[in-house]
């Protein structure tokens, strides 16, 4: 089962995988082992260290992504930034990924949330309050009309 | 192109210029005065608003006379909602290869 929901400025996409939390936390910050399922990269689990992440360029993206280890909880919290790179950087993304584990019956639980916008766009995003919830519930409604 | 969701995110913004779609959205087409007289703006402001929401796609202006009036546009929303779903299937598939690598892993 995996929700994707779109709430607020986050992305979130939530799995219960029949794994340990030992094992998964391995898959999230061994550099070999995150190439095989998410991207070539230069990560380290040390908080501050800067890396990359790299895929194919296509056109409009140049397949770099900034990065920088924000916080470490061994087996529970990951924590690093998510940034366009190079001259892509001034308009491109800058959000925060944060992996969370947690033990249950039947696996463990994988968070995953994806969240924020550029800085010009934070003071907007604040400002909006509750609004963009609202906007957002309505965008199922509209794209019904597409 | 890839610019197209951070224009609505910046669009709307604002409050003012939020309201006055929301509006539009809700109670259809209106005339610039009429919008004016409920914004708590002038209605020069509430006409530059209404520029920008319709460079950003979000509203559509139709003249009749020396009026000219205004209806919102969903389909301007599009690309906030291919913004989102790109993200959301690029993380699904992520999760799926996850799975993979897990299920191939020793403990």
């Amino acid at each position: 089962m995996t929700d994707v929901v779109a709430a607020t400025r986050s992305l979130v996409v939530e799995r219960v995988m029949p794994h340990p939390p030992e094992k998964i936390w391995r898959a999230l910050t061994q550099a070999p082992l995150i190439e095989a399922w998410l991207m070539k990269n230069d990560f380290q689990p040390i908080v501050g260290h800067r890396f990359n992440f790299r895929a194919t360029p296509i056109h409009g993206w140049n397949g770099v992504t900034d990065c920088e280890v924000l916080e470490i909880i061994p087996c529970q919290r990951l924590v690093y930034s998510w940034n366009a790179s190079g001259d892509q950087a001034p308009d491109g993304l800058k959000t925060i990924v944060t992996w969370t584990l947690t033990p249950g019956e039947n696996g463990t639980r994988v968070r995953m949330e994806q969240s924020g916008f550029r800085p010009q766009d934070e003071a907007g995003y604040r400002g909006m309050g509750g609004g963009w919830p609202r906007i957002l519930g309505r965008l199922e409604e509209a794209a019904g009309r597409f | 192109m890839h610019n197209a969701p951070d224009t609505i995110f910046r669009t709307l913004a604002d409050p003012t210029r939020r309201a006055i779609f929301e509006r539009l959205a809700r109670e259809g087409e209106q005339t610039v005065s009429a919008l004016t007289s409920q914004s708590g703006v002038s209605q020069p402001a509430v006409s530059k608003h209404l520029a920008v929401l319709k460079l950003a796609g979000l509203v559509h202006d139709r003249h009749e006379g020396r009026q000219t009036h205004y209806s919102a546009e969903p389909r301007g929303l599009k690309p906030l909602i291919d913004w989102m779903a790109l993200y959301g299937a690029f993380w699904r598939d992520r999760f799926d290869a996850l799975e993979n690598l897990l299920n191939r892993m020793d403990q």
